[in-house]
């Protein structure tokens, strides 16, 4: 059989790899039988043929036996999920959208996309809110993703773009500090261009307060408080000006806004910083050095740093780290964002975002939403406004105030959204909600109608990486029978909503118009085309027009601002939203296990990556445990002001003694967003979900029968 | 907010904080924020003077965020304050109306009874204080042509500056009353490890020793110490400590006893009238340091501007902390109370690298601690001291700088 060329479902780094469809015998494939095998694709520059588990293990949830293969709706008798054909499904959505419409308003009516869907998928979803549903009413998953560095990189560098360089270069640094961001366990096929930079000479400085796999291997490793890391990056400034390490050539050419960053260093002062973080000042003092000595250096950020009521200052501040060294906008050099995604980056590019139309265009900008308006040939003045962000979106829906009807596609809010409890109760309370996905996730438990989609095997579309390297994921068999691409739901919806035009399932003719759309706009995808990717291995954006290289590397000549020039930030350290106190006194962090994926729904099913992660757990130190009379396996009880959870206790001396950590891909009473605070950033509107305070006691032993 | 024109007696860092903290909470023109300072200069960040003297920092770039919006009236000395009528008086006979007053009035370098030394100014030239950038800038100016100095006062700040002369190649020697080094904060085994640090410097230390009298007509030449020692010197610098700035406050009949009294919400004793930083006396305490002036900074401006009106201070557990180049201290509590019974002390010490922790346990709490030298356990050590956080049954741990971090 011909194997075909496509990428990994999974995270931001979009690993390449290559399908071979297996022999089908007389009876086709057995229904727990993936269609698909595995194979290397070295060609493919980012990850040269390495794969982790979950990318090895992806054909998996393609066996029928894993997945919805029929549309669910909710029966009006017994109030159960049961099969129904794509018709009466359709029908009922377009009647639970209508009625919304018509009894509270077209603005009644949200749509909730996700980052893991293709550029085109994406496009069609923030066009379809707008154009047919006509509501602002759309956020996604993203929101709780990369938001913050979004933000950080519109407000610093003019554009969002995750890395401004392709991951080959971190191997050719001097040195990179990675904020937050455990790419040893989140993106292990990343490791390599770490690994390579070490053997190059060059050295990695891991801030975490957990010694993870990727702070193991680090030369220095920084240990922060949870929520403290806006006054490391300042106290770091301050020693860089304090030690005469300004570049005040780059600063002077390059940047504004340096003045104010001073005051704020000159606030931040080493000893100072030391009492706030918990970082000794001979750790910071050796981190400038490693850093600031380096002829080049890249600080890059993960979730860990910006998902905080902060997180846009928190960027920021890193981004004037990078800034006083000149260490951006110069080959080697530059402050980036791990994206974690799948299509975390396109995803963000083109319409699904409460305030972005397609090509990172402006909501609110007369001449964006005229392009945008003349690309679907509607009235600029027909185009909504931006709406509230996913947990403003969540927290309201079904209140005199919110959404009634809800479409969710490629989203599992129900357990990665934080306060997890009360955003379910909010989706129950629904009149209409309907979720299109891969299988029966927590969410599309509780809608009143379940789409089963098409994956990424099965279907073609673009996808954008972390390096803002626009990539194709091409079909390698058929779907089966009773499963639809998003694509064809959305058309078949919209007809039903009266748009018979501008919602074709053609990905090709789909991404035809995202390029127009885009055309002109921060994220330019004019010049690349199907062709042009599978040729040059993907193509990084912008990239205006078809003889247009691509922008593998951006700023080198001139940063994305009006001027051209990059900005320094002057935001001070601020506490957390919720600080420990005597009835919640430690930190609680939440994070990811290196078998499993965001909200566990795709690799919770698969039975090998289940079995080296088969549940939640409480990381905590041994003199917590000590003092809390915990033993290794012990049930405990995690509680905040949102809500309880339980795990077992996994004890060890890799955390700090005054923070728990416990892993966010499981539902049930292990949920850990059950206990996330949903204190939203003013600027990204990013919950913070990287800490909040709780008490950790031994679970009763009632609680702790199942 | 209610609470329009708001008048901050003092320009220092307690004064710049509350400032950039009130306007970081308010929308733009809701409050009319006056910093009147005494100094020429803008606010900058104190606690850096000594490596500003050994030009590690630009004296013109240690300027600390005012918050956009702020007034700031410098070389502007406040001769009055009326609570009753809530106006100021200036130097120059004017005046002006305020809704709320915050007194960060700060605290005055003590100058010692010396023969030879006028009362009020420093008198001959050679005499030098450091608590200001004007008198950084002198300082360094006449430590470039001096063959030697003394620094009558071994505390942290004589240490420091000690330290920050020595490093600009002037001999010099400390001068000190107390039988050991900064004995409010150490106990005599680290002093003494501290002062073979400066030994190693270039720095001596008399210990013991009661300075009476400076000789030297229009330029100090000596310092004579009570025993008959004189030490020859071209430069003197008066660290001995500081007293806080009350006299506005007392002349406006508000209460003070070693600074002016403030409760938990930093409310002097007249309506609209509020203190913070070192000039005011919380809970019996006078703080001088920046952790305790920044937390009321920001309690006061959540209260006032409205957007948590019940925010209180509730006092601090300061940690006193010097980088004097290679010699590293931290220092939280009090430490006689080591010799006091019911308590426990750890101690670890490496004679040869000059290190020392010396921990103070009340039951599984800290009470205070010393850490000299090596001081990699700092952070977690600080934050248990700050937290209050228990420890537990073994804490030995805490004195192996990678055991605290395992």
């Amino acid at each position: 059989m011909t194997p075909t060329d496509t990428h990994c479902p999974y995270c931001a780094l979009q690993c390449g790899m290559r399908l071979r469809p297996r022999p089908t015998g007389p009876g086709g494939t057995p229904p727990s039988a993936p269609p698909v095998d595995v194979e290397e694709r070295p060609g493919f520059p980012v990850n040269q043929g390495a794969l982790c588990g979950k990318g090895r293990t992806a054909p998996a949830l393609l066996a029928r036996a894993l997945r919805l293969t029929a549309p669910l709706v909710r029966d009006s008798a017994d109030g159960t999920l049961r099969e129904a054909s794509w018709d009466e499904a359709l029908d009922r959505m377009a009647d639970g959208f209508r009625r919304a419409a018509e009894h509270h308003g077209r603005e009644a009516v949200g749509v909730f996309g996700g980052g893991g869907l293709t550029n085109e998928k994406a496009y069609a979803l923030g066009k379809f809110a707008r154009v047919v549903l006509r509501t602002p009413n759309i956020d996604y998953n993203g929101r709780f993703c990369m938001s913050s560095a979004a933000t950080a990189h519109r407000a610093a560098f003019g554009v969002d773009r995750g890395l401004p360089f392709p991951m080959e270069d971190i191997a050719t640094t001097g040195c990179v500090v990675l904020v937050g961001a455990n790419p040893a366990e989140t993106m292990p096929p990343a490791l390599r261009y770490f690994t390579r930079m070490r053997e190059a000479g060059g050295r990695l400085i891991v801030v975490d307060p957990r010694r993870t796999r990727t702070a193991e291997q680090a030369d220095l490793h920084l240990r922060p408080v949870p929520g403290t890391d806006l006054a490391l990056a300042l106290g770091m400034l301050h020693l860089v000006i304090a030690d005469g390490h300004l570049d005040k050539d780059f600063i002077a050419a390059r940047t504004t806004g340096f003045e104010g960053a001073r005051a704020t260093a000159m606030a931040h002062w080493p000893e100072r910083v030391e009492q706030i973080t918990g970082v000794p000042v001979s750790q910071l003092r050796e981190a400038v050095r490693m850093f600031a000595g380096a002829g080049t250096g890249m600080v890059l950020t993960a979730r860990g740093s910006e998902q905080h009521s902060k997180g846009t200052d928190t960027v920021r501040a890193w981004i004037n780290l990078c800034l006083a060294t000149g260490k951006a906008g110069r080959p080697g050099s530059g402050y980036g964002c791990l994206t974690g995604q799948g299509n975390g980056q396109g995803g963000r590019e083109h319409g699904q975002k409460a305030d972005q139309l397609p090509g990172y265009r402006s909501l609110t900008d007369p001449a964006d939403r005229a392009h945008v308006a003349a690309v679907w040939g509607v009235d600029p003045d027909s185009l909504p406004g931006p709406g509230p962000s996913a947990y403003e979106l969540l927290d309201r829906a079904g209140t005199p105030d919110g959404i009634r009807a809800l479409l969710v596609m490629g989203s599992n809010p129900v357990v990665s959204a934080p306060r997890a409890a009360h955003v379910t109760e909010r989706l129950r309370a629904l009149d209409f909600l309907a979720v299109s996905d891969v299988v029966l996730s927590e969410t599309a438990e509780l809608a009143d109608v379940v789409l089963p989609a098409a994956q990424w095997a099965e279907e073609t579309g673009t996808t954008t990486n972390l390096e803002g390297r626009v990539i194709l994921r091409q079909a390698a068999v058929p779907p089966p029978p009773g499963v639809r691409t998003d694509l064809t739901l959305l058309k078949e919806l919209a007809a039903r909503l009266g748009t018979t035009h501008g919602f074709p399932d053609d990905p090709r003719e789909v991404f035809d118009e995202l390029r127009r759309a885009s055309a002109g706009g921060a994220a330019d995808y004019a010049g690349i085309d199907y062709a042009r990717i599978r040729a040059e291995n993907g193509v990084f954006w912008p990239c205006p027009d078809p003889a247009h290289p691509g922008t593998p590397r951006l700023f080198l000549d001139r940063f994305a601002t009006p001027d051209g020039r990059a900005r320094f930030a002057e935001a001070g350290h601020r506490p957390q939203a919720e600080e420990p106190d005597p009835a919640y006194p430690l930190h609680l962090t939440t994070g990811r296990v290196t078998a499993q994926y965001q909200s566990g729904a795709q690799t919770r099913r698969i039975a090998e990556l289940n079995a080296a992660a088969p549940g939640p757990f409480v990381e905590l130190h041994p003199h917590l445990a000590e003092r809390l009379g915990v033993g290794e396996g012990d049930v405990l009880a995690v509680t905040s002001r949102r809500g309880r959870a339980l795990a077992p206790a996994r004890i060890t001396a890799a955390i700090r003694a005054d923070t728990v950590f416990m892993p966010f891909h499981w539902d049930g009473p292990g949920r850990a967003n059950t206990l996330t605070n949903p204190a939203l950033d003013p600027q990204s509107r990013m919950p913070e979900f990287k800490v909040c305070a709780v008490r950790v006691e031994k679970a009763a032993e009632a609680e702790a029968r199942p | 907010m209610n609470i329009r024109r708001v008048a901050v007696v003092g320009a220092g860092m307690a004064a710049a904080r509350f400032a950039q903290q009130l306007l970081a909470r308010t929308s733009p023109g809701a409050a009319e924020v006056t910093l009147y300072g005494a100094e020429p200069d803008a606010p900058y960040n104190r606690a850096l003077l000594a490596d500003v003297l050994t030009g590690r920092y630009d004296p013109d770039a240690i300027g600390l965020p005012l918050g956009e919006g702020t007034t700031l009236r410098t070389g502007t000395r406040v001769t009055a304050v009326a609570p009753a009528t809530r106006s100021l008086t200036l130097a120059d006979g004017t005046t002006a109306p305020y809704d709320a007053l915050v007194l960060a009035t700060g605290a005055a370098p003590v100058v010692p009874p010396l023969r030879g030394l006028r009362d009020g100014e420093p008198e001959p030239g050679g005499v030098h204080l450091l608590r200001t950038l004007a008198d950084c800038r002198a300082l360094a100016d006449a430590a470039r042509r001096a063959t030697h100095a003394v620094v009558i006062g071994g505390g942290v700040l004589g240490v420091s500056a000690a330290r920050a002369l020595a490093a600009l190649g002037t001999p010099t020697t400390i001068v000190h009353r107390g039988a050991w080094l900064m004995e409010r904060h150490l106990d005599d085994r680290s002093a003494h490890l501290a002062r073979g640090w400066l030994a190693a410097l270039g720095i001596t230390t008399h210990l013991a020793a009661r300075p009476v009298t400076l000789h030297g007509t229009d330029h100090v030449q000596a310092l004579e110490l009570a025993d008959g020692t004189k030490l020859e010197t071209d430069l003197v610098l008066l660290a001995c400590g500081v007293r806080p700035r009350t006299a506005l406050a007392r002349a406006a009949g508000l209460r003070v006893r070693h600074g002016v009294v403030v409760d938990d919400r930093l409310a002097a004793s007249a309506p609209g009238v509020h203190a913070i930083g070192d000039c005011a006396e919380h809970r019996g305490a006078v703080h001088g340091l920046t952790g305790p002036a920044w937390a009321q900074a920001d309690a006061l401006a959540a209260h006032l501007s409205g957007t948590d009106p019940g925010a209180r201070h509730t006092g601090a557990r300061p940690l006193t902390r010097l980088s004097a180049g290679p010699l590293q201290l931290a220092a939280f509590g009090d430490m006689t109370a080591e010799h006091a019974p019911g308590h426990d002390v750890l101690r670890y010490s490496d004679t040869t690298r000059g290190t020392s922790t010396t921990l103070v346990l009340r039951g599984d709490r800290l009470v205070a601690g010393v850490l000299l030298g090596d001081l990699a356990a700092t952070g977690d050590i600080a934050l248990a001291w700050q937290r209050d956080e228990p420890l537990p049954a073994d804490p030995s741990y805490l004195l192996n700088p990678e055991g605290a971090r395992a």
